[in-house]
């Protein structure tokens, strides 16, 4: 009964449901992929750290440290026969300038220096295959591809990192330890550890130091248990499985963070559905009304269309799955840079399995609510059309009304717990999709009303048809717009935030900001670099001093102490910190409490100032005690003031800034800020400074847009594959929506070409209608993706918003056009439709 | 079968010539003639009515007249124009300029005012005074105060007066009504009769009124009886005697 009823409507209801597959087939896709990851991880966690253990420090391992762990990791490779001394292996982290003779050029790259066989485990492959094994002991260099395609290098040119030259033998292809867009960051450059410049290890510079082991046949996880207790606080250690759960954490988070985006496109699909049953049982009421005539109950007629509905479900939710399982080969290739392996893709059932519950169960959930107005169909509207109107007004507080409204909204809210990083994260995302739809909703019936009050009789009749027709009845004007506009709406925000994100940067080369920095300067260069920098006639807009230190206390709360029992601390307690000092603020700080005490008279407490989020990181306030570790020395200070920081502008901005008269002692470097006037002038200065200081590293603005610009390109490649799922959901609504109205279209069609209206005319129309669709919805995802834009760049990202109307405006026209060519298309052959049926009233 | 022996009233006069028309219906392997050749002519301000059964042929009949299909045989000459031949655009123009329709269902837009409504013909043809033109005849069909109403606020009787309103809009030559009162009462239905034949009064158009309804037929001059595809009489009715 339930399939016979459905005969004929099936095909248009099966477009509609196909909506909800999208959403099933980004679900199950990004789902897929999960399963596959957290099987690549297990497979591949001895790769990802490269050896059995791993201990790293970013300060120098001290004699004691070194000769502890000897004792306990040599006893226990004793235990397996292993001499401690042949399964180790070090690597040597550091920033340093790379500078290339034959190019005459320099550009800050990421040293690595190892010794001994790292890795031990997994992939490290290079272009030739043979130079993984052979750079340490040619005394040469590899190099990332990108390096080599940034300045034309190849095997063979020489480089030099420090005052030592490395031929360059070959290029780091993939390295299961590392995802590629490290490189992105900053290029890595492999070197043997024996014969790095020791200067560029100098205290101060920023250095990484790893131990690794290789330690077969060993309980590890023991091992490091024993080693948490007895090492130094900063020295980490990695154990395959620590690292593995890393891996997992990190990569489980970007998958879920990707079902949320998937869902996003079930969200729109299920509003798609409820569209479908809608405007599909407002069609079958005569057959309803029929049905109750001859004597079935509402329940039973409702329990008819149910099924139906479910059947579609299943049936969108099966092409769905089908979809989603072949489209989630083709993720790991998206989210290429993120992996640090490659994953051979199989089949899960599970997620499957999850996908076609949810497309069902997405289905019935709201397919229930328009599926009541069954229930009210009076079995005289059999005989009289005009019966309901009256009885559909009286069931929108129904009881059943509610209950399928709060079974739409829960259901919704568990599946986003279910499917998000976090439950919270994923209601509160659920919650933010169905707030933009809402507001959505509302602009797209604001716009229609005042579209409405603007056709004004001056227009002429095609136009004023057209615009007419966005209120025949069942047209779906606004799930139209609510779909295009949603779709929309989604890549505005994208470019919004995107030229946002690049304009923050740019900002900064505004008028005569600072644009180049040059940093690890010792004390005893700074003279000779600034009377350098001078000689090239730039501009030193400012020197500071950098100490590091670490915190050890804040009021009475000891972070030695605690270290063990907590797992979950803050990253600003373990964070090293960059500080300096001076006598005063500087025009990109403002004091928000507190005073700024800018020398030390020598009693009490260090006065300190701090910035304000860190502040509100560690939960300090001005009067509260803070004991940092300077390089061994413990210093307790007092947070005298906080400040803000504008952190949009390339300066040395810092965390804490102590007065004067207290740090002038400890081992410093120092940063030197200029302001080059061209992109020649700083390269010039960079080469010059570098070669003369080869400990110097410098960094320009044009780089780290450079960075930005590509780190942003990767990551909005993974964004617009998954916004993808939403705005095809979008364009398969608007497609049914479009097909449902051809046959009301075909009758009025027809009544016009009766009246005598041209081919061309009754074109016009449609084409008027869609336009307008499309700008409407356009102008609905601009109305809100504007202020959307505004709230992520003031909150998010805390930098003025900056609208690329440029390609917004193609972008909005982009929709208006397609929204078009859609609707254009689906009037296609309507006109050649025989007239006769306006006659004969069908 | 009508002759067309009085050649001397000249082909201007000439509103409507169907000569030998068919129409086969082909569904699946079975083929359905539906008309089988129909021959009539109507000159300037006739009145006809066409009756019979249901399924006889006469919605199948006005279309064709209409040129809103294509006649499997047989030649349509509408206002001295042979529309066989011509293209979709160009049979819309035709209608557009000397033709009316009025629909059994009424088919007004329902996104459109009963002003709208009305002007649409006048539009399409590009009038320039289609709003002044629409009022005026909606004001003779007695609905002036109606303009801005939407179908929907609109009674039956009232929805077919503006059908008729906009029939007439553009002063048509010929006029197709297609049972216009079957879906009304018997007291809406007069009226909606009177204006009909009121407006054909005035304006000397010619009328096609297709009807089940006898009393509807005895007002015209001119009954075609239609069965089963074949035109079975063809006679003057008692009105046109008492007609000038
Ligand atoms: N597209 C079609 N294919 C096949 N047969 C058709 C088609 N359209 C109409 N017919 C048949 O043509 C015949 C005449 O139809 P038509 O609509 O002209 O009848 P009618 O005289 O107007 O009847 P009624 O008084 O019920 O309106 C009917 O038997 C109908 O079934
Ligand atoms: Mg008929």
């Amino acid at each position: 009964m339930a399939l016979r009823d459905s005969r004929g409507s099936r095909r248009r209801l099966l477009l509609f449901v196909l909506s909800m597959s999208v959403g099933v087939a980004a679900l199950v896709a990004i789902n897929g992929f999960g399963a596959n990851l957290g099987r690549a991880v297990e497979e591949q966690a001895l790769g990802l750290l490269g050896a059995d253990l791993g201990l790293e420090s970013d300060l120098p391992f001290a004699d004691s440290t070194e000769a502890l762990i000897r004792d306990i990791v040599g006893e226990a490779a004793a235990g397996v026969g292993l001499d401690v001394n042949e399964v180790q292996a070090r690597r040597t982290t550091f920033a340093s300038m790379a500078y290339f003779p034959r190019q005459q050029a320099t550009r800050i790259v990421s040293v690595r220096a190892t010794s001994g066989s790292f890795p031990f485990y997994g992939t490290f492959e290079t272009a030739p295959t043979d130079a993984a094994d052979t750079y340490r002991d040619l005394a040469g260099a590899l190099i990332d591809p990108s390096l080599a395609t940034q300045f034309g290098l190849s095997v063979g040119d020489t480089m030099r990192v420090g005052q030592v030259y490395y031929p360059i033998v070959g290029t780091i292809e993939q390295t299961s330890s590392e995802p590629a867009f490290v490189s992105l960051v900053s290029p890595r450059v492999y070197v043997p550890l024996a014969g790095v410049d020791e200067e560029l290890l100098a205290f101060g510079s920023r250095v990484d130091y790893e131990i690794f082991f290789r330690l077969g046949g060993i309980d590890v996880e023991a091992l490091a248990e024993d080693l948490d207790g007895r090492l130094p606080r900063e020295v980490e250690i990695h154990t395959v499985d620590r690292e593995r759960e890393a891996w997992s954490e990190a990569l489980g988070n970007l998958y879920r963070f990707l079902g949320l985006i998937a869902l996003t496109a079930l969200l729109l699909g299920s509003i798609g559905v409820a569209s479908a049953i809608h405007v599909y049982i407002q069609q079958r009421r005569q057959t309803v009304a029929l049905l109750r005539c001859v004597g079935v109950t509402p329940k039973r007629a409702m329990q008819i269309y149910l099924l139906q509905a479910s059947l579609l479900g299943l049936v969108g939710a099966a092409i769905g799955a089908a979809a989603g399982t072949l489209l989630q080969f083709l993720v790991p290739g998206v989210l290429a840079q993120a992996l640090p392996f490659e994953i051979d893709m199989r089949l899960y059932p599970g997620p499957i399995l999850v996908g076609l519950f949810a497309g069902v169960g997405i289905t019935l959930l709201f397919a229930w609510l328009p599926l009541l107005a069954v229930r009210d169909v009076s079995p005289l509207s059999a005989l009289r059309a005009d019966v309901e109107t009256g009885q559909l007004a009286r069931t929108v507080r129904s009881p059943r009304r509610l209950a399928a409204l709060v079974a739409a909204a829960v259901g919704v809210l568990t599946f986003g717990a279910f499917q998000g990083p976090t439950p919270t994260v994923g209601l509160a995302y659920v919650i933010g999709i169905a707030v933009v739809l809402a507001v959505l909703g509302l602009v797209a019936w604001g716009a229609t009303h005042l579209v409405r009050k603007l056709v004004s009789p001056g227009l002429t009749y095609p136009v004023r048809q057209g615009l007419a027709n966005l209120y025949r009845p069942s047209n779906q004007t606004r799930l139209i717009l609510l779909a295009v506009g949603f779709g929309a709406f989604i890549v505005f925000t994208l470019l919004i935030v995107r030229s946002t994100l690049l304009s923050q940067v740019r900002l900064a080369d505004e008028g005569e900001r600072p644009n180049l920095i040059f940093f690890d300067v010792q004390p005893d260069q700074l003279e000779a670099v600034r009377t350098r920098v001078v000689d090239l006639e730039l501009p030193v807009v400012e020197e500071a001093p950098i100490v590091t230190m670490r915190l050890a206390a804040i009021g009475g709360r000891d972070f030695r102490a605690e270290r063990e029992g907590e797992a979950e601390q803050s990253w600003a307690v373990d964070h090293e910190y960059r500080s300096t000092y001076r006598a005063q603020l500087t025009e990109t700080e403002t004091l928000i409490d507190g005073t700024f005490v800018g020398t030390y008279d020598g009693t009490g407490p260090v006065p300190i100032s701090l910035e304000q989020d860190i502040a509100l990181e560690l939960d300090v306030a001005v009067g509260d005690t803070m004991v940092f570790d300077v390089q061994g020395r413990q210093m307790t200070t007092l947070v005298s003031s906080i400040r803000l920081v504008d952190w949009n502008r390339m300066q040395t901005n810092f965390f804490v800034v102590f007065p004067t008269g207290v740090l002038e002692r400890a081992p410093q470097t120092w940063v030197l800020v200029s302001r080059a006037a061209s992109a020649e002038q700083s390269g010039g200065a960079q080469a010059a400074v570098v070669s003369d200081f080869p400990n110097v590293s410098a960094i320009d603005l044009s780089l780290i847009i450079g960075v930005l610009e590509d780190l942003f390109a990767q990551l909005s490649a993974v964004i617009q594959f998954m916004a993808l799922f939403s705005i095809v959901t979008g364009l398969v609504i608007l497609a049914g929506a479009v097909v449902v109205s051809r046959y009301r279209r075909i009758d009025e069609v027809v009544l016009l070409k009766t009246l005598g209206a041209s081919r061309a005319v009754v074109r016009r129309i449609s084409a008027v209608e869609y336009l307008s669709l499309g700008v409407l919805a356009s102008t609905v995802a601009l109305l809100l993706s504007v202020p959307v834009g505004w709230l992520l760049a003031k909150y998010a990202f805390e930098t003025p918003i900056a609208l690329p109307f440029g390609s917004l405006a193609v972008a909005a026209a982009a929709v208006a056009g397609i929204t078009m060519l859609i609707g254009v298309a689906n009037s296609r052959g309507i006109y050649a439709a025989p007239a006769l049926q306006v006659l004969r009233g069908s | 079968m009508v002759s067309v022996s009085d050649e001397r009233t000249g082909k201007e006069q000439r509103v409507l010539e169907v000569t030998d028309l068919s129409k086969t219906y082909q569904s699946g392997q079975r083929s359905l003639t539906v008309l089988h050749d129909v021959s009539f002519t109507l000159n300037d301000g006739d009145t006809c009515a066409v009756l019979g059964p249901s399924g006889s042929g006469k919605t199948t009949l006005l279309g064709l007249c209409a040129g809103l299909d294509t006649p499997s045989s047989g030649r349509v000459v509408l206002c001295g124009t042979d529309v066989g031949p011509l293209n979709e655009d160009a049979r819309s123009r035709i209608r557009n300029e000397h033709v009316g329709f009025v629909f059994q269902s009424f088919r007004l837009i329902p996104t459109l005012t009963a002003l709208e409504n009305v002007m649409v013909p006048a539009e399409l043809r590009g009038r320039a005074d289609a709003r002044d033109a629409a009022q005026r005849v909606l004001e003779q069909v007695g609905l002036g105060d109606r303009l801005s109403h939407y179908p929907v606020q609109l009674s039956g009787g009232e929805q077919q007066r503006v059908g008729l309103a906009r029939a007439f809009v553009n002063a048509p030559r010929i006029l197709f009504a297609d049972e216009p009162t079957g879906n009304l009462d018997d007291e809406t239905s007069q009226a909606i009769q009177e204006l009909l034949f009121a407006l054909n009064r005035e304006r000397g158009t010619t009328l096609v009124v297709v009807t089940h309804d006898e009393a509807l037929a005895e007002k015209t001059d001119r009954i075609v009886r239609l069965r089963r595809g074949t035109i079975v009489s063809d006679s003057p009715t008692h009105a046109s005697e008492i007609r000038p």
